[in-house]
């Protein structure tokens, strides 16, 4: 046992549950054992399981956001905690509803106000294109990616829980693997 | 009041208003030229006393634009609804607001989305659209989004 090196993603692994990947090897030694990795993997790590989200819903998409925050799908079950009433304390801004022309300087502050490293989910066909309102409005912005950068979409009018839980992982993804904007941008 | 009642008593203050009584309420077409001292009787006769105005809106029938007023009388409890078409291409009428308070945003309202010109309106300026919006009232039918319209 002394010498082989577990991918710590095995099922008999004690820090990887699921797809939960710790990013690195468990060298076993007796009486304890040596973990190596990379330190910017393992911050990616690290932070893609505590993700808060910040409180932001501007239609319907709402709904189902506060249904994914409820105890019945409980987003906290993935590191989605609680979701944060200041962009300050927040990581992820889920895009959950309609951003009007009005909206969209206050979803620009908000995005700014947040501490890097920071996310967003354009939820629904609202935030992806304007959905219903793409046609012939005075008032929809056609896609809140117009206004902030997005990460990742969720289709859906509004989506699922199911789907936003599956896009939150899917985020959780692109962090591990390095691919999300900012991380690209950064050369990380 | 019943309608039979109203429409007898309406008839009196003006006798070329026509009724319509296929929906719920009671229809009043009137000219509206004919409104500003029509909603001054209304407001105050006292057997009528419409002193709430519930509903101050607008329809583009692309011919014609009609002004649509939902009035209600907390006294006794009756309700109309006074409709008066405008001219499509300069439409303009009498102001409310000073019988009806609430008149004053709907008409702004109405002013900003449908281009009705209320006259002597104390405030008549955009309420919800941006400043410095230019051209056409949104809520026309034959409105086109200037920036980003998306042909089906």
């Amino acid at each position: 046992m002394n010498d082989t090196s577990n991918n710590a993603g095995s099922s008999n692994s004690p820090l990887g549950v699921g797809g939960n990947i710790f990013p690195g090897q468990i060298h076993e030694t007796p009486g304890g054992g040596i973990v190596l990795s990379k330190l910017d993997d393992l911050i990616n790590w690290a932070r893609s399981n505590s993700l808060w989200p910040l409180t932001f819903a501007t239609s319907c998409c709402g709904i189902e956001y506060m249904a994914v925050a409820g105890a019945k799908y409980d987003f906290s079950r993935f590191g989605f905690e609680v979701a944060r009433a200041s962009p300050r304390q927040a990581d992820v801004i889920i895009i959950a509803g309609t951003i009007v022309n009005k909206m969209a300087p206050v979803l620009k502050r908000l995005y700014d106000q947040m501490a890097d490293p920071k996310y967003v989910i354009a939820m629904g066909a609202c935030a992806i294109s304007g959905g219903p309102f793409f046609y012939n409005t005075y008032s929809v912005v056609k896609g809140a990616d117009h206004v902030i950068p997005v990460d990742v979409y969720v289709a859906g009018c509004p989506p699922r829980p199911e789907a936003l839980i599956h896009a939150l992982m899917s985020l959780q993804e692109k962090i591990k693997m390095g691919l999300t904007r900012e991380q690209i941008k950064d050369g990380k | 009041m019943q309608n039979e009642e109203l429409k007898t008593r309406i008839t009196e203050l003006l006798p070329t208003a026509t009724f319509d009584e296929s929906g719920e309420w009671l229809n009043i077409m009137i000219a509206p030229q004919d409104w500003l001292l029509f909603a001054t009787n209304f407001r105050n006769e006292t057997n009528l006393f419409f002193d709430h105005l519930f509903c101050l809106t607008c329809i583009d029938w692309k011919t014609h634009l009609c002004m649509v007023y939902h009035l209600s009388s907390t006294k006794f409890r009756h309700n109309i609804v006074v409709k008066s078409i405008l001219d499509n291409t300069n439409p303009a009428i009498e102001t409310v607001s000073h019988i009806w308070q609430t008149a004053n945003f709907h008409e702004r309202e109405v002013y900003e989305m449908f281009g009705v010109n209320f006259l002597n309106h104390p405030d008549l300026r955009l309420l919800i659209l941006p400043d410095g919006w230019e051209g056409k009232n949104p809520m026309r039918k034959d409105f086109e989004d200037p920036i980003n319209m998306i042909r089906l």
